[in-house]
């Protein structure tokens, strides 16, 4: 029981990085380099599935937890799970090697660097999710930054530079306000320990300031309305791997952020500043669901939907009921599934056409079926259609806002109604109607490679769709003695 | 009967130094054993240091006009192995401009004596004196590359402002000593209260003196024309050798002589830090050639390390001095690199030269990469715990506002580090460099890099020699 298996999922892709970096970059390499990375992360998934699998489900309490001391009396190294955090896990283990099967033709040079780039950002995701420590967490949510900076700036497209360096200067920035407040937690309670601030608790003068200094850094990277810009620049910019990370992967880190932090170690300001978080969040689902319907650019249009689906997760959150946070969870689990799906296959359509342009498509439906039967799938599970994993997060998080508040569960309803628009108009515009255009009939459909990535995202979805158990199983007793806990936070005020 | 052992590094530095000088005379081309000979002085130096004083907590000598600590054992061991590294890895350089002659080791062995003596001083005689002797051979090393305009300029102007500096300075000691009836520092400290208001005026006077030692806003004005014109070496050597000292002199006279007067020097140097890092930050932005790109960053460094120094704790202090140690190390890695980005007999040091650089030499990016990253101050690189562990002080003394600003401004410079990344691994390549580097200089980025990157894996080990710095 004592092998040190989170560590190990955080050193592994580090390892294989290490590896290729110490390989020799020629042409004739590269696909061993994608065979070594593929098999650093498949073996990476595989541990975190025996994680889930001897994960004990009937206690809240962390599992798998180390605790090193790492600087003398001040912070321990520690990591450890609970119900939340593992299926985050599993989600960057099992999306980054489809990431990493997916970059067949997109990067043309330097696949070397670009794996390595990929591998280091795993082991950073994974550390987030894991860190049992204020500081720790913050040393990988900031050092994130550096693998995603480049691969935004050196494999992007033709304004990479602008929309890598928004990337970077919003979320540093709004991540500095952060370090503010985990000092000051620091000196206000002698400990950066998550789970013995848990159990201290902050004294009600100072939360307000600090949930605000957190939020500032969270709200960046949700994105929440209005800071969500940067999200539509990096998307449309990056490489098709790189957008499925961010979208799938790194929004989640604030969302996971909001429930591990902001609800759990500031109890009394999460109550204060709901009405905040639900007027964010009301104008981004609507708002950014507007301008979604006028985008010309997929991935732009998919990049605004995110926006909308993670202004639905932090407003699950922020409901404070069971089923709210639950249904956040699953939506962000499932946000990470089908938006990863999304963009690969506009990324497929991508690579053969070099036009992101809705209007360059039409009719695709008689040239490649399989490929319009896959997005079909996923365009309805964004759209939250029963029977899919979007919506049973949706769902939960609507029931857990009509409990809370009816006002704004009834805007938030609205917004699905637009979701649903936004995506069939997509979906019509660029599957069905007439083949305008002469240069649509010479593509091919799905290979091999691409009909697995999707299919393995597929399943997934359509499985948790009708049998979300697992999911619930694991998150249930964690979600409930986090609401316990707010509860008589409350309550003791 | 006086100790001597104590001051033995500084004895033996002075008798090299003259010995030098003889051998440089007396011998044709004595240039490479003046060079050697000096290193081998250095070496022997820092071993002595470390054998006689690191292990005293405090000792004081001549009537106390010399102390010894284990701040100043730590930092002259710092200072003498910065000024190893800068000597071992000009030679290539100085030899492709046909500067390479015994003056340079013997100049730069003076001023590290110098900065000995200041960073010993209890006294404000041996401390003026220690800067001045430094201070004159830097004007030199200035203008060492006298055939180049811009050379000359450099050391023309930090000679009439620094002289200037020294002037003010003077004046300060000589209102303290007015008012205190002593040079001695444990003395002043004890005769000195806050009630005497013209007081503040040799305070305040000191201090300027000091900030334009350390460059910091807004005496700062020399630093990117002396940091452009003067030879690539010496700007090395004036970024991080002089630093060490002029701070460990800043550490030393805020908190023993004018200890008793914090509120009249607090508002100063907050404002001086504050200053420092925004003004650093903002000035970079629009640079185009690295030295003085350099300049400003080194400006804006100089105000975090400044922000540990207001918080008036023991914390506070050896957090500035676990960043400035870091930032030796990182500026020696990055000027390792500049000194790499030569072809044929010229070295090239605009941005722009950098361009693309990440596909023709990849390790040499690679490694600035690394660097710029953590000048930035972005985890989990070594610049991170230097601004992690200062801003730790200083919110300890709830000093909201300073950290904010300082936190903010590292943003703003984020922004031109990661230009410069831009440029390397975004841009369009040009012709390759040279790759004939020599030994030293390979090592020295080697291992400043590898430094860099890996201290976080043993965060403690510094923070354990530090502690040993009590001052308060």
């Amino acid at each position: 029981m004592n092998f040190p298996i989170l560590s190990s999922l955080i050193l592994l892709p580090i390892v294989g990085a290490l590896f290729l970096f110490f390989t020799k970059d020629k042409e004739g390499n590269n696909l061993t380099a994608k065979y070594v990375a593929l098999f650093t992360t498949v073996v990476n998934f595989l541990i975190s599935i025996y994680l889930w699998i001897s994960f004990d489900q009937s206690t809240s309490s962390f599992q798998f937890v180390e605790d090193r001391t790492w600087i003398e009396g001040f912070i321990n190294y520690k990591v450890g799970v609970d119900g939340i955090s593992i299926l985050f896990i599993i989600l960057t283990t099992f999306i980054t090697p489809l990431c990493i099967i997916s970059v067949n033709n997109s990067v043309k040079n330097r696949l070397r660097d670009f794996l390595i780039a990929i591998l280091i950002m795993e082991s950073f995701m994974i550390g987030v999710f894991c860190a049992l420590d204020l500081v720790v967490f913050y040393l990988f949510f900031e050092a994130g930054l550096i693998p995603m900076f480049l691969i935004i700036g050196i494999w992007g497209g033709s304004r990479r530079v602008y929309s890598a360096f928004k990337f970077f200067l919003y979320t540093l920035l709004g991540s500095v306000l952060m370090l503010v407040a985990i000092i000051s937690i620091y000196w206000i309670t002698g400990t950066t320990d998550v789970v013995q601030l848990y159990e201290i608790g902050i004294d009600v003068k100072y939360q307000n300031l600090l949930w605000l200094a957190f939020f500032s850094s969270f709200a960046v990277k949700t994105p929440m309305w209005p800071v969500h810009t940067w999200l539509p620049d990096a998307h449309v910019e990056a490489p098709t791997a790189g957008s499925v990370l961010l979208a799938a992967i790194l929004l989640k880190m604030a969302g996971y952020g909001f429930i591990r932090f902001s609800l759990g170690l500031f109890p009394i300001a999460s109550e204060v500043f709901t009405p905040l978080i639900y007027t964010l969040s009301v104008i981004a689902i609507i708002f950014t669901s507007l301008i979604a319907l006028m985008q010309e650019d997929m991935k732009k249009l998919i990049a605004y939907s995110s926006v909308a689906h993670m202004g639905f997760v932090t407003l699950g959150i922020f409901t404070l009921q069971q089923q709210g946070i639950e249904g956040s969870i699953i939506q962000m689990i499932s946000h990470g599934l089908v938006s990863a799906a999304l963009f690969l296959t506009v990324g497929v359509v991508y690579d053969r056409m070099h036009s992101r342009l809705i209007s360059t498509y039409g009719g695709l439906v008689s040239v490649i079926p399989k490929y319009s039967i896959l997005f079909m799938l996923f365009a309805l599970a964004s759209l939250g259609l029963p029977g899919t994993s979007g919506f049973i997060g949706e769902f939960l998080i609507l029931m857990g806002a009509f409990k809370d508040n009816f006002l704004v569960a009834v805007i938030a309803s609205i917004g699905v109604i637009l979701g649903a628009a936004y995506m069939l108009w997509l979906y019509k515009r660029v599957v069905f109607g007439k083949l305008i255009n002469e240069d649509l009939k010479k593509i091919l459909d799905l290979n091999r490679s691409e009909y697995f990535i999707l299919s393995c995202l597929a399943a997934p979805i359509l499985f948790f769709g009708f049998y979300p158990d697992p999911l619930i199983n694991t998150i249930e007793v964690s979600v409930t003695d986090l609401i316990n806990m707010h509860n008589s936070n409350i309550a003791s005020k | 009967m006086e100790n001597l052992n104590l001051i033995l590094p500084e004895i033996f530095i002075s008798l090299s130094i003259m010995f030098l000088l003889i051998l440089g005379v007396y011998k044709n081309d004595s240039s490479k054993i003046t060079f050697n000979l000096s290193l081998f002085a250095i070496l022997i130096t820092t071993i002595i240091t470390f054998n006689e004083t690191f292990s005293v907590t405090k000792e004081t000598l001549f009537n106390e006009s010399v102390v010894i600590d284990s701040m100043s054992s730590l930092m002259k061991i710092i200072t003498l192995i910065g000024g190893f590294l800068v000597l071992v890895i000009s030679s290539t350089y100085l030899k492709t401009f046909k500067i390479y002659n015994i003056e340079y080791p013997v100049l730069i062995l003076s001023s590290i004596l110098g900065m000995m003596v200041m960073i010993s001083s209890n006294d404000l005689i041996v401390f003026y004196m220690g800067l001045e002797l430094q201070s004159l051979a830097l004007y030199v090393l200035a203008t060492y590359n006298r055939d180049q305009l811009k050379s000359s300029e450099a050391g023309l102007k930090y000679f009439v402002l620094s002289a200037l500096s020294s002037g003010l300075l003077l004046y300060g000691c000589s209102l303290v000593y007015g008012f205190s009836g002593s040079t001695n520092f444990d003395i002043i400290s004890n005769q000195l209260n806050s009630e005497e208001y013209f007081l503040t005026f040799g305070i305040v006077f000191i201090l300027v003196g000091l900030a334009f030692k350390i460059s910091a806003v807004p005496f700062h004005m020399w630093a990117p024309d002396v940091y452009e014109g003067s030879p690539t070496t010496v700007t090395l050597f004036f970024a991080i050798v002089p630093k060490i000292a002029a701070l460990t002199v800043f550490i030393r006279f805020l908190y023993v002589p004018f200890l008793n007067l914090i509120d009249q020097w607090q508002m100063i140097i907050i404002f001086l830090s504050i200053a420092s890092m925004v003004f650093g930050a903002v000035a970079a932005i629009g640079q185009t050639n690295i030295k003085r790109l350099i300049a400003y960053s080194s400006i804006g460094h100089i105000g975090y390390t400044l922000a540990g120094l207001v918080t008036a704790s023991n914390d506070g202090i050896q957090s500035s001095i676990i960043y400035i140690s870091i930032y030796v190390v990182m500026n020696l890695a990055l000027f390792s690199c500049l000194l790499m980005l030569r072809r044929k007999d010229q070295y090239y040091e605009d941005i722009e030269d950098l361009s693309g650089l990440s596909k023709n030499h990849p390790l040499l990016s690679l490694c600035l990469l690394v660097i710029l990253f953590s000048l930035a101050g972005i985890p989990p690189l070594a610049g991170f715990f230097a601004k992690f562990y200062v801003f730790k002080a200083v919110l300890e003394q709830s000093m909201y506002f300073l950290a904010i600003v300082g936190l903010l401004s590292t943003v703003v410079a984020a922004f031109y580090y990661l230009r410069i990344i831009k440029i390397m691994y975004f841009d369009k390549e040009k012709d390759k460099y040279d790759t004939d580097h020599s030994l030293w200089l390979k090592f020295s980025l080697t291992v400043s890099t590898i430094l860099i990157l890996l201290y976080f894996i043993f965060p403690s080990q510094l923070i354990e020699v530090v502690s040993r710095i009590n001052i308060i």
